[in-house]
């Protein structure tokens, strides 16, 4: 069985929040992945990077707000997290807009990080 | 690795985001994506600079499904569902690009 | 080798359901192994028995128990998306199970590859 391996898994999050439900439950998969102690990365490029934005209010919508969980996922030894740096440029965000600290990476080394995995998700 | 696209490049980013962080490896376009494989359509130029980084492949069923299968670009090799499943036994690992 | 297969989108509406089966059957006659399909997100509907698509249309459902029963496939439903949508024991098609995402990390550390289809 799957006792004792560790893959490297990377979800790689591409898709605004609320708009559709991906965002959501990928991070929903996200926590699964840790709770079976395997090595996980997050990538946030395109539209995903809006999923980091601070100042997140869903009242209006009456949805669940959930970008509080980023922010958990510390807890839950998640610290692989990684933003595109010119998807975070190409929609004026910088650093300082997101709610979790983040590792700021350009485009072509998160290609060759992808590379690297054993498992790549995408919602 | 193998990338996995399912969107037309005329109305999803998909494909650029793809050939933008994809590190080289293989691409193949399935579903509304083998647009992109055929002559004289927009995708052309940048697919065919592609072509030097990855080797693309275009699912047939999927062109000939959208009368598409008799002008696939010179460069990108035309698969099966048997030859889309060799090529992610072949390569260490996917992603799709959804 | 084992495949493990996700689909996050429903039938009829999107064509993962239709890549993802042809995919699947194209694996076993090639001699893999489909260590499961785990069905998530829209996805869950493609394991409706209420499904009645009209005679000259394709039997989305009815095609993936057969697949499931003739080379004893684990279909999975994800049980959170599932209870969402409708989908329950009471109306799953034969050769599905319900249960949690746990399945679909679990196929993703079993299996030598995963592969998503979705929108």
């Amino acid at each position: 069985m799957s006792e004792g391996t560790i893959k490297k898994f990377m979800f790689v999050n591409r898709k605004a929040p609320y708009g559709t439900v991906y965002a959501l439950e990928s991070l929903e998969v996200v926590l699964i992945t840790a709770a079976f102690d395997q090595d996980v990365s997050l990538v946030f490029m395109d539209d995903g990077v809006f999923q980091l934005k601070k100042g997140q209010q869903t009242k209006g919508i009456e949805n669940k707000n959930f970008s509080p969980t980023y922010r958990a996922l510390d807890g839950y030894d998640i610290e692989k997290l990684y933003v595109e740096e010119e998807a975070m440029a190409a929609r004026g965000l910088t650093e300082d807009d997101l709610l979790v600290d983040v590792t700021v990476m350009p485009r072509a080394d998160l290609g060759k990080l992808m590379d690297e995995m054993d498992v790549v998700l995408s919602f | 690795m193998l990338h996995i696209v399912n969107k037309s490049s005329l109305e999803r980013d998909t494909l650029d985001s793809c050939l933008r962080v994809a590190n080289g490896g293989a691409i193949l376009l399935i579903e509304d994506a083998v647009y992109a494989a055929t002559r004289g359509n927009a995708a052309e130029a940048k697919l065919r600079e592609a072509l030097a980084r990855f080797k693309v492949y275009a699912l047939g069923p999927d062109l000939d499904a959208r009368g598409m299968g008799d002008r696939v670009m010179e460069g990108i090799t035309t698969v099966d569902y048997g030859g889309f499943v060799d090529l992610v036994a072949e390569h260490k690992n996917c992603q799709s690009w959804l | 080798m084992k495949i493990a297969v996700t689909i996050n989108e429903g039938p009829y509406q999107h064509q993962a359901s239709d890549s993802a089966y042809l995919f699947c059957k194209a694996a076993l006659e090639k001699g893999h192994e489909i260590r499961r399909v785990f069905f998530y997100n829209d996805g869950v509907n493609n394991a409706s028995s209420l499904t009645e698509p009209p005679q000259d249309d394709r039997n989305i459902v009815t095609r993936w128990s057969k697949l499931a029963a003739d080379h004893k496939l684990d279909l999975v439903v994800c049980v959170a998306a599932a209870l969402r949508r409708g989908i329950r024991d009471e109306n799953l098609a034969p050769g599905f199970r319900i249960s949690g995402l746990g399945q679909l990390v679990e196929a993703g550390i079993e299996a030598d590859r995963l592969v998503t289809f979705g929108d």
